[in-house]
């Protein structure tokens, strides 16, 4: 059995996304820029998607900017909201510790600039709250940026509320959306959102595409300088083929977002469930609140590379925050954030459902994981202490 | 491919996996924090490693090169285990990628201190300089 679990990290194409796209390769390959037929119907091309984007966010088409992705809308958003603030003096920004890197990253270049950073303390279940929001603005507060729901542990932010707060204090808000556009609803206007990033490639668009809106009247600073397009906002010659297949995508995932959400919910909690059932394991994030796909538990005494591993050698893909997959010698900053300790963050297991995914599937991810847990906890010293009592548990 | 053929070999059908009752020796290195931990047994006939077990926590290269340094020390005189070193380990591997080379000192100290913990159980006067001082490792910090 082959079975793709890893749809946080990326998405397969859809079918009616890559027919979007076939023909701006093969027949309307024109620079939109150039006056002539095929350069024009590649410009009508993009504005309508443009338009497709804008229609299911709720905004105005001018306020779509294509760029290569979502990190580049998080480092746009971000920084344009910086230079916007220091012009007026205001050099603080509030984000959450758990935030994507593309975000922290950024801030983090904002601080040996002189900008102040205040990460919010995300609480165990995986939230914050707009109370937390704001009691943290302050006169100089020049941006609030809250993902709108977590890429590893899925749990999602009460944006809506957190976007009041923001509007109340006149400070601009930012939402990382990545994981949530075109799985959740989004409406831009009536949750108080200023600036948004989404990505194609998380709701079955192609890789390299994204887009951030930013509200009429927010003046963006380049991150790429060049020509005309994009309104001068972003130069370079734009990726037709993307940003059409981008929009297909999301025009897609927007109709189907209930019935997706409906069956990939029951799919979630039949996976929970099961899970749920190795000993000393437990879920990561709230159990509800969470995207419809998302499944994410650490289980004691094991690491989860090797999880990972022998998971894929079952057919399985999925992903860990365990140190030895994150590249560095920390795990996952998302784990330790709402309060996961090193030892069992390291045997972590992020499972993350599509569409595709059957009922079948995920008795078999069930049976399979209880297998690996087991096997790799008979060869770890670590699980033979805990057993014999010489270490505690830290998951009861 | 991350890691090697061999590499994959050994996590997925490791050596000498396993406990001695009454070990000679028992050597373990790295914490649950850094996420490897590895442990050897050693059972000793004769200055000869008669037999060699390990238990690891930790990732496939860290499996991978316990299984592999327990091979090459499986009923070799103990000077010759002393001798075994982390690339002699990452090399009978195929190589180890540069981020996963830490696992192989793991295992090469895991050896040592279980040959150290013979040593000290017996009264057998030893070297001090063949053996790594825990303050070596600078993974964790
Ligand atoms: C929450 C979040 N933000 C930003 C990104 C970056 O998006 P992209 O890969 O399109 O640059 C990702 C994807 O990994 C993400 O999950």
């Amino acid at each position: 059995m082959k079975i793709y679990a890893d749809n946080a990290a990326t998405t397969k194409m859809s079918r009616r996304a890559i027919d979007a796209m076939i023909p701006y390769m093969e027949k309307v390959y024109g620079n939109p820029s150039s006056l002539y037929t095929i350069g024009q119907e590649a410009a009508e091309a993009l504005e309508s998607a443009r338009q497709t984007m804008a229609e299911h966010l709720h905004c105005m088409p001018r306020e779509i900017l294509f760029t290569s992705g979502g990190s580049e809308a998080d480092n746009q958003a971000i920084l344009s909201a910086a230079r916007l603030g220091e012009k007026k003096g205001k050099k603080h920004i509030i984000s959450t510790a758990f935030e994507h890197h593309a975000v922290l990253h950024t801030l983090n270049r904002l601080e040996k600039e002189g900008f102040e950073v205040t990460l919010l303390d995300v609480h165990e279940n995986g939230l914050v709250t707009p109370q937390q929001v704001k009691e943290a603005i302050r006169p100089d507060t020049c941006l609030v940026t809250v993902m709108y729901a977590n890429n590893e542990i899925g749990t999602i932010q009460p944006i809506g509320e957190i976007g009041s707060v923001c509007r109340e204090a006149g400070v601009l808000f930012h939402t990382d959306a990545v994981q949530a556009a075109g799985h959740l609803p989004i409406d831009v206007q009536a949750q108080n959102i200023d600036m948004l990033s989404l990505s194609a490639h998380k709701f079955h668009g192609p890789k390299g595409v994204g887009a951030l809106y930013a509200k009429q009247g927010i003046r963006l600073t380049n991150l790429i300088e060049g020509g005309a397009q994009e309104r001068g906002r972003r130069g370079g010659t734009e990726n037709v083929p993307g940003i059409v297949g981008m929009a297909a995508a999301f025009a897609e995932s927007c109709a189907n977002m209930e019935e997706t959400a409906k069956k990939l919910t029951a799919l979630r909690d039949q996976l929970i469930e099961g899970l749920s059932k190795i000993p000393h394991s437990i879920l990561n994030g709230d159990r509800t609140k969470r995207l419809p796909g998302n499944v994410n538990f650490c289980f004691e005494g094991i690491e989860g590379e090797s999880l990972l591993l022998l998971l894929d050698d079952a057919g399985i893909s999925a992903s860990s925050g365990s140190a030895c997959t994150s590249g560095s010698l920390d795990p996952s900053h998302v784990l330790l954030a709402i309060g996961r300790i090193h030892d069992i963050a390291h045997g972590s297991l992020r499972l993350s459902l599509s569409e595709e995914n059957t009922e079948e599937e995920i008795a078999y991810i069930i049976q399979t994981t209880g297998e690996v847990v087991d096997y790799l906890r008979k060869m770890s010293p670590v699980w033979r202490d805990l057993q014999e009592g010489k270490r505690s548990y830290v998951i009861q | 491919m991350l890691y090697s053929e061999k590499v994959m070999d050994h996590f997925k059908n490791p050596r000498n996996v396993g406990v001695i009752e009454n070990a000679d020796g028992i050597g373990e290195v790295g914490n649950a924090k850094c996420g490897d931990i590895m442990r050897i047994y050693l059972k000793i006939d004769n200055e000869i490693i008669s037999d060699v077990k390990f238990e690891t926590f930790g990732c496939g290269s860290a499996i991978a090169s316990s299984s592999m340094a327990t091979e090459m020390i499986k009923g070799k005189p103990l000077k010759d285990a002393l001798e075994l070193t982390n690339k002699a380990v990452a090399e009978a591997l195929d190589g180890l990628p540069a981020h996963k080379m830490h696992c192989s000192v793991l295992a090469e100290e895991a050896i040592k201190n279980a040959i150290l913990d013979y040593y000290k159980k017996n009264g057998i006067p030893y070297d001090h300089s063949q053996f790594p001082d825990c303050d070596s490792c600078q993974h964790c910090n």
